[in-house]
This record gives structure tokens, C-alpha cells and sequence, in this order.
């Protein structure tokens, strides 16, 4: 076990090395960053000072190491736009990010989880008619209409909550709704099949047999048994949560990671769309480790190699 | 492709924004919102603008849809977006299933380096979100239509690759495999004969089930700025654009997602259908 994390830990820098190459490389072999970043109406004098400031004018081997050197210690440069330290600005806006994914997680397995539950119970039941087709539905959907149509709905019309920003509960409804909406689809999917698979086992049937009450054996026996595969969903969901925040920050003026850096990409700032997509690729990979871990550690039966 | 996209006369059209008469294949596309006889107007043009006519509400004489800030139908914008949405769709899954799919052949067949390279590529790609890698890479590239498709297909190829790789590997070593080979067969008819055609049945699946969430990668990076730019009516741009008009016109956020929705819904169906007849045991 150990050996298998210590060896996924340093696949993990691999991978996160070379990501950070291939961004370098894309972004550099692109063209002039400050060109492209630089208003049309500028001068050539401010150009290569500018330049010059930021280390753009050494050849590009020099430029990768100091880049390289720099990214070990978390240094990314200073923002083009905004003139701070790019990873600052990254790392100033994470928790919101943050919050937003924990309350779409935590609604997610709020709606998800007693929905796939109950449709596997009451198998061909109205309530597993109905978590079926709002699944599909939900599978389809993309988030940001789902976002315009409930800012219409509830802001437009209704002048229930705020149409974006950050600051209380209320602020929080409608993301974690949009983005909830996605993935319980799927979650609910995995948990009515996982609980059907172990309905379907033995120690259920000698569990009935023994006389215990539907709720034990459904809440004990069965959830505990299902609860591998959904567990594993939900943290890879996680991971993919942070992927779909790009989104719905955006429509929701939401002032996290994923809308620093559309914007970033959108002013072509370049040490902050490094920083960011840096940062992101990291926290990814190390949640994918973490849940592969988990599994093992939940289920002794896996053996990790 | 490049020749499809410079021959097209309705891209052409899209690109520089200019209309190009006697178009007739936006024509006919155009024919559900003609309006009857009388009203003395050509059928709409998704970018022909008519100011007086502007955020006119759905079911306006001549507008099943309403119009949209600067008077141009709704509903003719809705149609060639969803010509738009398909063509990038097909464009993409054909791009990734041809690239990503020979890779992972090639990948699997030949272990050794070409294998470890290309799953270390893969893994640094699925180490970023797709949406945010298609973005990057669209914003270095460039915006625009086949740009759009070059970053999608280069976001998306890995998943082809690693399903090929993993179904390849144990493809060749069923027996009508290991006789072909006794046999004396060549190593490439061995792959192209023998093991691509009982690995297509995935690669299918897979395509099906990647073409709407291309189509709605592309919405989305279009709504955010990047991809199929204004005036060129693409979905996820429309939407885009009428977010500024929310509190005034519902219908400009409403018929352009609701479209991309039923779109992705009824290309997810037929991927489910897919996967249950070609391949039950696939699961992506």
C-alpha cells in the first residue's frame, strides 16, 4: 500500500511536470505574449521595456528554466494586468471555489444518493420512472442554460435571490444548483445500480431471512456494501466539479479559480493562466490519487499495485 | 476538411459576416419560418438585421421565435445553429475517432515506447479539465470556426486512444488472432484485418457518446468568449449574447439552449441505443 502511493506520488510529479512543460510550450511557441497582451496602440519603446522587465527578450532555454525554477517555489511572475504576484491571485480566490464545489458535492449526495436508493428499492416504481428521466435530462442539460434559465427564473421574475456574486447563503443557491444538477444524474444512475447489485446477494436474502427490519437491512447491509463505487464517483466528481466551475463562475459572477481564469485567458495574461491551469492540474491529479487510495482503503478486497 | 470549409458557401458567408445571395441550401433550411404569402419579405437571413423590428416577443407575425437586439429572426439563428453545432459535432468525432482511434491501435499493438509515451501524454492531458484544455488551446490557436474544431479534437482525441489501447491489448491475444499470425500473416493486415474490425464496434459507441458533449464543450467555450464568434449564429454564442437582454427577452436565452438540450438529449439516446446494441459491456 504504501509502496503503490509512493509510487502514484511520484507519477503524479511526473505528470504535473510535463503538463506544466506543455503549457509553457504552447504558450510561448504561440507568439509574442506581450504583443498579444499589449493594446494595439502602443509603443514600440514601452514594448521592449516591457519586455525586457519581464525576461521575455532571453532565449527561450533560459526562459524555461527560470520558469521551471520559478513554478517549484509557487513563483509564476507577476500578472500582466494586474501587476501582483500571479499564484497570489490564484490562491486568493481558491476557497471560494472551494465552497462552491463542497455545497454542490454535499447537495449532490444530499439529492443523488436517497434517489438512486429508492429507485433500486421500488424498482419500476413512480419514483424510478421519475429519477430515470430526470437523469437523462439532467445528463443533457447544459449548466449554463440551466444558470440563464434559473437567474430568469428566480432573479428575473421572481426577485427571490441575487443574480450573481458572493457574500451570503442565498448567493450560493443557485450554483450549487447548476452545477448539482450534472452530476447527481449520474450519481443517482451509479447508486441505483450499485444498490441493486447488492440486493441481489446473498447476505441480503439471509439478512431478510433472519427477519430483520427492511430499514436495517437496507441502511446497514445494503448501503454500506454499494457505498464503494459511489464514493469513488463522488470524488472523481469532485475533481470534475472544479472543470465545470469555469462555467458556472462565469454566469454567476462567482469570484473563484475557474472565472480568474477565463479571464485571464480572455486578457491573454499569461502568468496567471499558468499559475491557474498549473494549480488546477495539481489539485486534479492529487484528487484522483486520493480516491484511488480510498478505494483500496474501503475496500480491503482491491488490492493496489 | 479544409476544402469542405472553403468551398461552403454558407461558411464563407458565416465567416465575414457578409450575406450571400441566392444561398439556397440556407433557404431551404430557412422554410419552417416562412411567413405566408402577403407579407411581401424574403425568408429570413440568421444575420440580416432589421432595427425596427427588434426584441420583438415570440409569435410575432413573421417571427415564430421573436428577434433577437438588432431584429434578426430568431428562429432562422436557431436553425443555423444547429447547423453549426452538428457540423462541429461530426468534425470533431470523426477528427478524434480517426487520430485518437490509429494511435491507440498502433499503441496497443506495439507495446513497448510508443505505449508508454502515449500514455504519458494521455495522463497529462486528463490532468486538466477538457473544457479548460479546449480553451487553452483555443485561445493560442486562435477563435473562429476551424480553429474551434482543431482545439476541440485536441482536447478530446485521449479517450479514443486510451478505450483502443485497453481493447487492442486484449484483442490480440485472442486465438483467430495468434493463428493469424502463425499463419505467417503481415504484422499490418494483422492489425487492419484481423483486430481494427473487432475493436470498431467501441470506437463507435465511444464516437456516439462523445458527439454531444462536443456539442456542448463547443456551446460552452462559445459562451465564454472564445470559439465561433459573434455575428456567426452559434448557440452558445447567442446565448452569450443574451445575457445582456435577460430582464427585457426571455426568449433570446431560452430557444437557443433549449435547442442545444434536445440536441444533446436525442444524440445521448442514440448513444445508449448504441452502446446496448453494438457493445454491452462498454462502459465509458
Amino acid at each position: 500500500m504504501r509502496a503503490y502511493a509512493v509510487s502514484r506520488l511520484a507519477q503524479t510529479a511526473l505528470v504535473v511536470f510535463l503538463s506544466l512543460t506543455a503549457v509553457f510550450a504552447m504558450v510561448r511557441l504561440s507568439g509574442d505574449p506581450v504583443l498579444l497582451f499589449m493594446p494595439m496602440d502602443i509603443q514600440a519603446k514601452d514594448v521592449n521595456e516591457f519586455r525586457q522587465r519581464l525576461g521575455f527578450n532571453d532565449p527561450l532555454p533560459v526562459q524555461y528554466a527560470r520558469f521551471v525554477g520559478g513554478a517549484l517555489r509557487g513563483d509564476f511572475g507577476e500578472s500582466l494586468r494586474y501587476r501582483r504576484d500571479a499564484m497570489g491571485l490564484v490562491l486568493e480566490r481558491f476557497p471560494a471555489t472551494l465552497l462552491l464545489a463542497g455545497a454542490s458535492l454535499l447537495l449532490t449526495l444530499a439529492v443523488a444518493v436517497p434517489l438512486g436508493v429508492l429507485s433500486a428499492v421500488r424498482r419500476d416504481g413512480f419514483l424510478d420512472h421519475v429519477g430515470t428521466i430526470s437523469a437523462v435530462l439532467g445528463q443533457a442539460t447544459p449548466g449554463f442554460w440551466l444558470g440563464l434559465m434559473l437567474i430568469y427564473l428566480f432573479s428575473v421574475q421572481l426577485r427571490w435571490l441575487p443574480t450573481g456574486g458572493i457574500g451570503s447563503v442565498a448567493h450560493l443557491v443557485m450554483p450549487s444548483i447548476v452545477l448539482a444538477a450534472f452530476y447527481s444524474a449520474r450519481i443517482t444512475r451509479l447508486t441505483r445500480s450499485a444498490v441493486l447489485e447488492v440486493l441481489g446477494e446473498e447476505y441480503i436474502l439471509t439478512a431478510r431471512a433472519k427477519g430483520l427490519s427492511e430499514g436495517r437491512v437496507i441502511g446497514k447491509h445494503t448501503l454500506r456494501n454499494s457505498a464503494i463505487p459511489i464514493v469513488t464517483l463522488a470524488g472523481l466528481e469532485l475533481g470534475q466539479i472544479m472543470g465545470g466551475a469555469v462555467i458556472t463562475e462565469t454566469i454567476f459572477a462567482w469570484p473563484g479559480l475557474g472565472r480568474l481564469t477565463v479571464q485571464a485567458l480572455l486578457n491573454r495574461d499569461f502568468p496567471v493562466v499558468l499559475a491557474a491551469v498549473f494549480f488546477i492540474s495539481v489539485t486534479y491529479t492529487l484528487l484522483n490519487l486520493a480516491v484511488d487510495l480510498l478505494y483500496g482503503w474501503l475496500d480491503p478486497r482491491v488490492r493496489l499495485r | 476538411m479544409r476544402r469542405m470549409l472553403g468551398r461552403s458557401r454558407w461558411f464563407r458567408h458565416g465567416r465575414d459576416g457578409r450575406r450571400v445571395e441566392g444561398d439556397s441550401r440556407a433557404a431551404r433550411n430557412k422554410t419552417p419560418c416562412e411567413i405566408p404569402a402577403g407579407h411581401g419579405r424574403a425568408p429570413h437571413d440568421p444575420l440580416r438585421t432589421d432595427f425596427p423590428q427588434s426584441l420583438r416577443p415570440p409569435g410575432t407575425a413573421g417571427h415564430l421565435l421573436g428577434t433577437d437586439q438588432l431584429g434578426r429572426d430568431l428562429l432562422a439563428r436557431v436553425l443555423h445553429g444547429a447547423r453549426l453545432a452538428l457540423f462541429i459535432g461530426v468534425c470533431t468525432v470523426v477528427l478524434t475517432a480517426i487520430f485518437g482511434g490509429l494511435l491507440g491501435l498502433v499503441a496497443g499493438f506495439v507495446e513497448r515506447w510508443p505505449s508508454a509515451v502515449l500514455m504519458r501524454i494521455a495522463d497529462v492531458q486528463l490532468s486538466f479539465p477538457f473544457i479548460l484544455l479546449a480553451m487553452t488551446i483555443n485561445t493560442i490557436v486562435g477563435l473562429g470556426l476551424r480553429n474551434t474544431i482543431l482545439s476541440l479534437s485536441a482536447a478530446g482525441w485521449v479517450v479514443y486512444a486510451r478505450v483502443v489501447r485497453g481493447e487492442v491489448l486484449s484483442v490480440k491475444q485472442r486465438d483467430y488472432v495468434l493463428a493469424a499470425a502463425a499463419l505467417g500473416v503481415s504484422r499490418g493486415r494483422l492489425l487492419f484485418r484481423h483486430v481494427l474490425p473487432n475493436v470498431a464496434p467501441s470506437i463507435i459507441v465511444l464516437a456516439s457518446l462523445q458527439f454531444s458533449s462536443f456539442i456542448v464543450a463547443e456551446a460552452a467555450i462559445s459562451f465564454l468568449g472564445f470559439g465561433i464568434q459573434p455575428p456567426t449564429p452559434a448557440w452558445g454564442s447567442m446565448l452569450s449574447e443574451s445575457r445582456d437582454f435577460l430582464y427585457v427577452a426571455w426568449w433570446l436565452a431560452a430557444f437557443p439552449g433549449a435547442a442545444l438540450a434536445l440536441t444533446a438529449l436525442g444524440v445521448n439516446l442514440l448513444g445508449d441505443w448504441l452502446r446496448d446494441t453494438l457493445d454491452p459491456k462498454l462502459r465509458v
